[in-house]
């Protein structure tokens, strides 16, 4: 099963050739580009990218494991990232993840059985003044409180149920 | 600019906001929403000039870097080399990273316009034609809504081959960070365009002379950026006058942590802690007492409250020992264990070093692994004394300024909050109830 970029990726990625005078500098945006497109990057996924800039795999491999959101492994549908620095600290995210450890069943680093959910403690995300904040795939999630993710987990459940085919979409691209 | 300024108009000082303009809920995402607001007049200005007399013109509006260390952005322009011939860039500074900072994420998500016009200008007064803006890429929104700006500009002849007619041609493209907070290091922040992990390069050169590619370039901060328009639009000399000597114009406050109000709060450089504080945030938290102020993001020294009567701005926030930083004041009210504040800022540096250099590799781990296990109840006499002599160790002694970064706010909250580290020490626990 070869893996492909969509109609829509393909043209950002020859979109991302032309802004750079090396074609080196591309492999992040394109990396962001695959990670979303396949859900994360398996290593077919970098061969792919390596083909695709004509670089080494090597080259590829040394550069995405720099980055914590090109992702090595599968996440859930929903990837849920729990700001765990100062501001979020002093503002109660212990007690968020506490409470999201508990309802979820699992652990930072780890996804759910049904594929739903995942969760992970992350770095500032410069959302520090409506802290604490959590991030769901793209969206951010701000002044949280137990009783605002217990709203959001049940909206998201039923949005998996609702919808199919949605990925967890992780770094923007342009 | 001032001396081409009509000298018989009273001498009214512009007033505010001059960067936080949108009012709560508000963005201003649309071009033409933003030219009714006298939006480009301050490009039009500057494309009438000499390119050189734009970077004269900033350099005497003392504007200083706001992505935390304080350099002048004008003498920063000045730097490059005048006898080269290679392509220069302009690179802006879009990672916000450091915690307790939220300032350029407003620009990037309801102002993206101000931020535009700075890069067109400094592209210009820099001679550049090509500008990257380098986006932390959990910024999935706030990337979209600056392509979006990037494009109406394009589609209106501000960017792109001669712009607004004046044969000037520059094209503007973002790039997305992927997770990595060093990449905030304007040296790895190259690196990362370039494709590569963001690892902190030696220097010399500099930047200005081997920067992107290759090539000359300048990096600087969103809100430095934001800030180059009102030079133009106001005149170095008002814009001077908008802060203090040495360290002009407006600056934005991040206040976050036990405070009413936390927020976004503009203010003259230079403006008292304690009225950011008490007046803007609304003081703290059922009015407890403070037990300390991280001033200007996660790296820079703790004051104490008896130590908050200082003014905002970089000469005197070092002259008080600290920093201004990137001006992400963070509050904690008494009863918070100042160990466990430090342990969440220590395990930030351990994590986010790239490994490149022994002292900050091994230092950062050891450091977050000391004050782990104090505040865990495992202390030992001698610690305290330990973990400054670790810090010492790192300071100054790696390439680039996340050794440093990791190591004040170690120095800083042992020296202030040692009876406390002490007392854990003694005692074998954590003597906070946390919570
Ligand atoms: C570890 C580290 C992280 C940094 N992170 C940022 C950042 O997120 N944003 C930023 O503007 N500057 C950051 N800086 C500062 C940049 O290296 C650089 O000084 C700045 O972008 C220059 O812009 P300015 O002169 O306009 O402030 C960081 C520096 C270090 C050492
Ligand atoms: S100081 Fe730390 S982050 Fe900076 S180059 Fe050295 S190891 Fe990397
Ligand atoms: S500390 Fe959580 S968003 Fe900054």
């Amino acid at each position: 099963m070869a893996l492909r970029f969509s109609p829509d990726n393909e043209a950002r990625f020859q979109a991302l050739l032309a802004r750079y005078p090396d074609r080196r500098a591309a492999l992040i945006p394109t990396l962001v580009l695959a990670n979303r497109e396949f859900g994360y990057l398996s290593r077919e996924a970098m061969e792919y990218v390596a083909s695709r800039l004509e670089l080494p795999e090597s080259y590829v491999l040394n550069t995405a494991t720099f980055y914590t959101l090109l992702r090595k492994h599968p996440v859930g549908r929903f990837h849920i990232q729990v700001c765990m620095n100062v501001s979020c600290y002093l503002r109660g995210a212990d007690h968020l993840a506490d409470h999201l450890k508990r309802v979820l069943g699992i652990g930072f680093g780890e996804v759910t059985p049904d594929g739903l959910f995942s969760l992970e403690g992350v770095q500032c995300l410069a959302s520090c003044g409506t802290a604490p904040v959590i991030q769901v795939n793209d969206d951010y999630h701000e002044d949280m409180t137990v009783e605002k993710v217990d709203c959001l987990l049940e909206s998201l459940r039923r949005q998996a149920s609702q919808a199919d085919g949605a990925r967890p979409g992780t770094g923007g691209v342009p | 600019m001032s001396e081409n300024a009509d000298r018989s108009a009273p001498p009214t000082p512009p007033t505010g906001p001059f960067l936080l303009r949108c009012r709560p809920g508000e963005a201003i995402l649309r071009l033409d929403d933003h030219l009714t607001r006298g939006g480009f007049e301050p490009v039009r200005k500057a494309l009438a000039m000499d390119p050189d007399a734009v970077t004269d013109e900033v350099k005497r509006a003392s504007l200083r870097g706001r992505g935390g260390a304080g350099f002048p952005a004008g003498v920063k322009w000045g730097f490059l080399p005048k006898d080269n011939p290679k392509p220069r860039y302009l690179v802006v500074n879009a990672d916000e990273g450091e915690p307790g900072t939220f300032k350029d994420r407003y620009f990037l998500e309801r102002d993206p316009f101000p931020l535009l016009e700075g890069v067109i200008i400094a592209s210009y007064a820099i001679r550049a034609n090509v500008s990257y803006i380098y986006i932390r890429g959990e910024f999935v929104k706030q990337i979209r809504v600056v392509e979006d700006a990037i494009r109406q500009l394009y589609d209106r002849g501000f960017l792109g081959r001669n712009v607004l007619g004046t044969g000037y041609s520059l094209d503007v493209y973002v790039h997305p960070g992927a997770g990595a907070y060093v990449c905030g290091e304007e040296s790895a922040l190259l690196e990362s365009i370039e494709g590569k992990p963001g690892r902190p390069r030696n220097r010399p050169p500099f930047p200005a002379q081997v920067g992107l590619f290759g090539c000359p370039t300048i990096i600087n901060n969103v809100e430095t950026m934001a800030c180059v328009p009102l030079v133009l639009r106001h005149g170095a000399d008002a814009f001077l006058k908008m802060g203090v000597p040495g360290d002009g114009g407006p600056k934005i406050y991040c206040v976050s942590g036990h405070v009413k109000r936390p927020g976004l709060y503009e203010a003259p450089m230079g403006t008292n802690l304690k009225r950011i504080i008490f007046e803007f945030a609304g003081g703290t938290l059922d009015d407890r007492p403070i037990l300390g102020v991280i001033p200007g993001g996660s790296s820079t020294p703790v004051l104490t409250a008896d130590e908050l009567d200082v003014a905002m701005d970089f000469n005197s926030m070092r002259a008080k020992g600290s920093m201004l930083g990137s001006a992400a004041t963070v509050v904690f009210t008494e009863g918070t264990c100042p160990v466990a504040v430090l342990l969440r800022i220590s395990r930030f540096y351990a994590h986010e070093s790239c490994g490149q250099c022994t002292p900050c590799r091994e230092g950062t781990g050891w450091l977050e692994r000391v004050v782990e296990s104090i505040e865990h109840g495992n202390g030992r006499p001698g610690d305290c004394d330990l973990l400054l002599s670790a810090a010492g160790q790192i300071q100054g002694n790696t390439i680039c300024a996340l050794g440093d970064a990791a190591a004040m706010p170690v120095q800083s909250f042992v020296t202030k909050f040692r009876a406390d580290f002490e007392r854990h020490i003694a005692e074998g626990r954590c003597p906070h109830a946390h919570g």
